[in-house]
């Protein structure tokens, strides 16, 4: 361990002292004579670079809070701020056995059963400590700034794991990079109360902790691994991508020959401790030894324990040719013992196969095929070229460059974050979302490639200026580092080429982070319950809508009141309206969703029936005709359509369009024009002009004229209209008493 | 003590209308009825009808339909309780009245006899359409049965018809069975096919069609045989009950009067079975009779008595309803073996079939089904003439706590066996590997 992170920290100083030239030169003449005093200084350095990083990654997630306020953003949120409050109400045991009969009417849903509970324990934890610490704070603001005070301490973690994969250098600019990478930003912005808001600290820890453990052989290490492993496996699903990476590292190691004690104690300790901790999370339960997508580690971990046996053989046995033989025997019987094992369990039911969500992550294209309920969420769509760019920016362009690092100085750590780093990014390209679980690990390899381009650089200009200072760094660097100083000597203009590239990089770095900066507060501050957009004179305008509609709900309706709506708005509905819903964002029961849809686009007499058997009072669209907001309910229809279609055979697609076009306007298809949605929608629009110069009943989100102006309504009434007309209530009325 | 009484009396006094004259809850049964009629001399021609209504303590306003000054409602609160509209050729109501108006009236809870008869106006059929029953279109059509009318049919048109097809019904007819045929000439009528409200309460025999009798038939007659009614009641959603007669005649004097003898039967009756008809009929209508209410859905787990806010699945629990009957004076319990719960979630999980105390208290137990979820007690009673009755009470089914489980079970022995002798066999291991030497 001493002959690992000695060379690492002299590296770091040299790195840390080219980022403030005047202070060397300040201290450059004591340099020899108090050195210790210059390592003081560098600690001092690091600190509070470190600790400038901090703030700034906090700080820069606040956004939000100014332009708007201090509140829940989106969908999921809603859910985990009501959760939490919930937690801090009634304490964890209501929490544990919590059935929630106000959603999935009327099914009701085991909330302590089917949530990951991590983020919610965290943000009561804060509140407690800080109503402890006489701080009294109003949980929604713990919640708010759950995700910023987390992103901060991903800082902390990606120093940590720079430095332990490369060096202190590294580590501090991968400390920078992933405090405003918009990759990471656009979900942990003040307000974005979700799992991820902690998952990507806990899954960074997990890693570090892991390959600190493979780097020491220490089952102390080990074991806080297992622990962030378990805060994972609390906070979000995604930990099965760490429960399949580190077998794959593992598998990965073995195979290349790298196989050693360390590893055999990071490994076996972490897997069995992490799996026996995450059994205790209900959610996850017994899928470790129950569930295909678990069961690559397993498999590892067996194998893992025939290694070491094999090992004992060899060295019990000294005759090679007897080993071989026995090599041979033991592999064959053990993989065949756990292909049976395999194919006995998958058959007889006790291990499940993989579901949908896994196999689409492994094929693009399975979910667009088999499964439209995870298909139609836009950030479960494949990432376009634009949108890495976007949360990227000069990283990509790192991220190879770091590969190269590297890979020149391979070791047990740079395998694994090269392993990190090529899944995650190759499951960034199959969807958006987890672009999130890629951007650590290109931050950290983009980190190695600055730290060690930058090094190189400052390394010739120093040992032009100072011969004498070539040795010391010489000493610390890596033979390969030093030969290339060597080689690069011979080449003219080297120092002037050197700060020619010096320059460039500070340059792309600054474009990078004034980049980040722009995306941060342009597009990923926007809580997306309250629109906001430009007025005519450039004035800001704000649509406060959804929160006008669900207040409504919450003061004019019955408190059992049934709502239906697409179930995107379920969560938002129970949280601010307080009232029940049919189906909600934990999109769990395919089957109610898809009645909800087959009722969406039926016609209006079918529909009330299928409202009535699920006891809906009122109905809830988003309508964006007036207001020109793209994602409403009649963008979001053929969703609706597909997945209502999917489990009944009686709605069919190619009904709602024409010629495989999807329009409102007059060629739209009948049954588009008098579906319940279409009707919803549009229920006198048809007398309202939205733009000066167009007819009345311009729908200015598809930039149409409507096709059916004159809608009557039989069963429903309208109940509310928000002041914009995004959203749209209407009442079920009761059976008619005469008929 | 003399004052108070005094004032006793005079608060009373005031209140005397409102007690004595309201539609309520308490007392179902209507006390002023707005009869309608198109000539003031169906007073005296109908005089047993609204005799027979007056000496039940019927308060009985009687107004010509194109009266001027018409009114169901003053200041937003009805007048009547119940309206006989006996004005068949009426075009136009008076007032501010319209088919919509009447209809209202209907959706208020109240009640209404409609008569039409031959050549009834576009008014009446509105009227009747309103309430799930089709006029013959042909304005002069007619009744016409040449097997079962009556042998006092001098004309020989056989429209005078001895009806006895009668609904099977002791809540609508009453308990004493029709024993004479009923008389009836005038026009028929069909029940619309999606309105499952309405019901035929009088039925024309197989043989029977609408036709014009002064004319030839020149082509197939709309209506014939048992689709067409007679005499047709309604009851709607909210219990508001409608009788609609095809023929003004079967309520009149000389009807009641007249002796019946159906045409080829030996059967001669002194007197038709008019009078009990319309008597019985109009009992029902007004709900003097077959009107029920339900008090709330009382349940609790077995052994309490408070009603909890969420059942566990597998709880025992005990479900009771009272249910009484309206005797047209009081309130009797309602004795019943068909009283049935459902406890419900998108379907009956549990379907129970009530037990009655004889007192009107409707009681059964039974387990929690083992499925959680947002349950309803539901009480759907739907009987042949009695009001519906449509209960539902919203109860959540939670699945067990944690510690609601077993602790230990008893198959799982072994495996506490293993888990303890693993851990002490690992702790031995450990002490003999450390100072084995």
């Amino acid at each position: 361990m001493g002959g690992k992170t000695e060379p690492a920290k002299s590296e770091s100083m040299a790195t840390a002292t080219t980022r403030s030239p005047d202070l060397i030169n300040s201290s450059f003449f004591s340099f020899k004579s108090l050195k210790l005093k210059t390592k003081q200084q560098e600690l001092l350095l690091r600190i509070s670079i470190l600790g400038l990083v901090y703030i700034l990654a906090f700080i820069a997630r606040l956004f939000s809070v100014l332009r708007y306020e201090s509140m829940i953003h989106e969908f999921d949120p809603y859910f985990n701020y009501r959760t939490t409050l919930f937690l801090t109400e009634k304490g964890f045991y209501e929490f544990w056995n919590w059935f929630d009969s106000e959603s999935w009417y009327p099914l009701g849903r085991i909330i302590g059963g089917t949530l990951y509970p991590g983020l919610m324990v965290t943000a009561a934890l804060i509140y407690w400590a800080l109503r402890f610490l006489r701080f009294f704070v109003h949980i929604r603001e713990v919640c708010v700034l759950t995700a910023p005070f987390f992103a901060s301490n991903t800082t902390l973690v990606a120093y940590f794991f720079g430095k332990e994969i490369w060096d202190t250098g590294a580590g501090l600019v991968a400390a920078v990079l992933i405090a405003i990478c918009p990759g990471y930003i656009s979900r942990s912005v003040a307000g974005s109360y979700d799992n991820e808001a902690v998952a990507i600290f806990a899954l960074l820890l997990t890693f570090y902790l892991f390959v600190k453990a493979v780097n020491t052989g220490s089952l102390a290490w080990a074991l806080g691994s297992a622990f962030g492993y378990f805060y994972m496996v609390s906070a979000w699903g995604g930990y099965v991508f760490i429960i399949n990476l580190v077998p794959l590292y593992v598998l990965v190691l073995l195979i290349t020959g790298r196989y050693s004690m360390r590893l055999y104690i990071a490994y076996n300790c972490m897997y069995i401790l992490g799996m026996l901790l995450a059994m205790q999370i209900r959610f996850v339960g017994f899928q470790h030894v129950q569930s295909g997508e678990h069961m690559g580690a397993m498999g590892v971990f067996l194998l893992m324990q025939v290694f070491y046996f094999l090992d004992w053989v060899k060295y019990q046995l000294n005759d090679t040719k007897l080993f071989q033989t026995f090599l041979r025997i033991t592999v064959t019987s053990a993989i065949l013992v756990g292909g049976i094992a395999l194919g006995v369990g998958t058959a007889s039911g006790y291990i499940s196969p993989w579901t949908g969500r896994f196999y689409s992550l492994l094929d693009p294209t399975y979910a667009k095929d088999h499964i439209p309920i995870i298909a139609s969420v836009s950030e479960h769509q494949p990432t376009a070229w634009s949108s890495f760019m976007f949360d990227y920016h000069i990283l990509l362009f790192l991220f190879p460059a770091g590969l190269y690092f590297c890979f020149k100085r391979l070791s047990d750590a740079t395998i694994f974050i090269v392993m990190y780093g090529l899944t995650s990014l190759y499951f960034a390209g199959v969807m958006v979302r987890l672009i999130l679980v890629a951007t650590p690990a290109v931050c950290l390899i983009s980190a190695i490639a600055v730290s060690a381009t930058v090094k190189n650089l400052t390394s010739l200009l120093r040992t032009k200026q100072k011969v004498s200072q070539t040795g010391s760094t010489k000493g610390a660097g890596s033979s390969k580092a030093s030969s290339k100083v060597t080689l690069d000597q011979s080449q003219p203009f080297q120092k002037n080429g050197a700060i020619a590239l010096l320059v460039g990089v500070f340059y792309l770095l600054s474009r990078y982070a004034i980049h980040c900066t722009w995306v941060t507060s342009e597009a990923y501050s926007s809580p997306s319950i309250v629109l906001a957009a430009r007025g005519a004179h450039g004035n800001r305008i704000i649509f406060d809508d959804y929160r006008e509609a669900y207040y409504w709900l919450r003061q004019n309706t019955p408190t059992d009141a049934k709502i239906m709506s697409w179930w995107d708005y379920g969560y938002q509905i129970t949280a601010m309206g307080n009232r029940t819903v049919i189906v909600d964002n934990n999109t769990w029961n395919n089957t109610h969703i898809a009645t909800v849809g087959r009722a969406m686009s039926s016609y209006e007499d079918e529909a009330y029936d299928i409202m009535r058997s699920l006891d809906v009072n009122y109905v809830l669209v988003v309508f964006g005709g007036v207001t020109g907001y793209s994602s409403d309910d009649i963008n979001k229809f053929l969703w609706m359509v597909r997945i209502g279609g999917g489990v009944f055979p009686v709605i069919k697609e190619p009904d709602y369009l024409v010629n495989g076009e999807f329009r409102v306007d007059k060629g739209a298809s009948p049954k588009m024009l008098n579906c319940l949605m279409y009707k919803l929608c549009y229920y006198r629009f048809g007398e309202l002009t939205t733009e000066y110069g167009k007819p009345p009943g311009y729908d200015r989100a598809r930039g149409v004229e409507i096709g059916n102006k004159d809608i009557k309504l039989e069963h429903l009434e309208e109940a509310y209209t928000t002041s914009n007309w995004i959203v749209r209530i209407y009442r079920v009325k009761p059976p008619t008493n005469r008929l | 003590m003399m004052i108070l009484s005094r004032s006793v009396a005079l608060i009373s006094l005031f209140l005397l209308p409102l007690l004595t004259f309201s539609f309520s809850v308490d007392n179902p049964t209507d006390r002023r009825v707005l009869v309608l009629l198109d000539d003031l001399s169906l007073k005296s021609s109908h005089s047993i009808f609204f005799n027979t209504l007056k000496s039940r303590g019927f308060d009985l306003d009687f107004k010509l339909a194109e009266d001027p000054k018409l009114a169901l409602q003053r200041y937003g609160q009805y007048l009547y309780d119940g309206l006989i509209i006996f004005a068949p050729s009426t075009e136009r109501l008076g007032g501010s009245l319209d088919s919509k108006s009447i209809a209202d009236f209907v959706d208020s809870g109240r009640d209404l006899i409609l008569s039409a008869d031959t050549s009834a106006s576009d008014l009446i059929r509105g009227i009747a359409t309103e309430c799930g029953v089709d006029f013959d279109e042909d304005s002069s059509a007619m009744v016409i049965d040449h097997t079962s009318f009556s042998a006092s049919d001098v004309d020989g048109d056989h429209t005078l018809i001895a009806a006895d097809d009668l609904v099977k019904s002791d809540v609508i007819l009453g308990k004493a069975k029709i024993e004479a045929p009923v008389l009836f000439r005038g026009v028929a009528h069909s029940l619309n096919p999606t309105n499952n409200l309405v019901l035929k309460v009088l039925s024309a025999s197989p043989s029977a069609y609408s036709a014009n009798p002064s004319s030839k038939l020149s082509s197939p007659p709309q209506l014939t045989g048992s689709a067409i009614s007679l005499v047709s009641v309604m009851q709607a959603r909210n219990n508001a009950r409608v009788v609609i007669s095809g023929s003004l005649q079967l309520f009149s004097d000389r009807l009641i009067r007249s002796g019946v003898q159906k045409a080829g039967s030996p059967n001669q009756y002194e007197k038709s079975g008019n009078e009990q008809f319309v008597t019985e009929l109009s009992k029902w209508v007004f709900h003097e009779r077959g009107h029920l209410k339900a008090g709330s859905l009382v349940h609790h787990r077995v052994g309490e008595t408070d009603e909890p806010a969420i059942y566990r699945i597998k709880d025992d629990l005990e479900f009771s309803v009272e249910i009484y009957e309206w005797s047209g004076k009081s309130w009797e319990p309602y004795v019943a073996n068909d009283v049935q719960v459902q406890f419900y979630m998108m379907s009956p999980y549990v379907l129970k079939t009530l037990s009655t105390d004889k007192k009107g208290l409707f009681h059964t137990s039974f387990k929690v089904p083992d499925v959680y979820g947002v349950f309803q007690f539901k009480v759907e009673y739907e009987k042949l003439g009695y009001t519906t009755l449509s209960l539902s009470k919203q109860i959540p089914v939670r699945p067990y706590r944690h510690n609601e489980y077993e602790r230990f079970i008893p198959t799982a022995y072994p495996y506490y066996g293993a888990c303890f002798t693993t851990m002490a066999g690992f702790f031995v291991f450990s002490f003999v590997y450390l100072y084995h030497k």
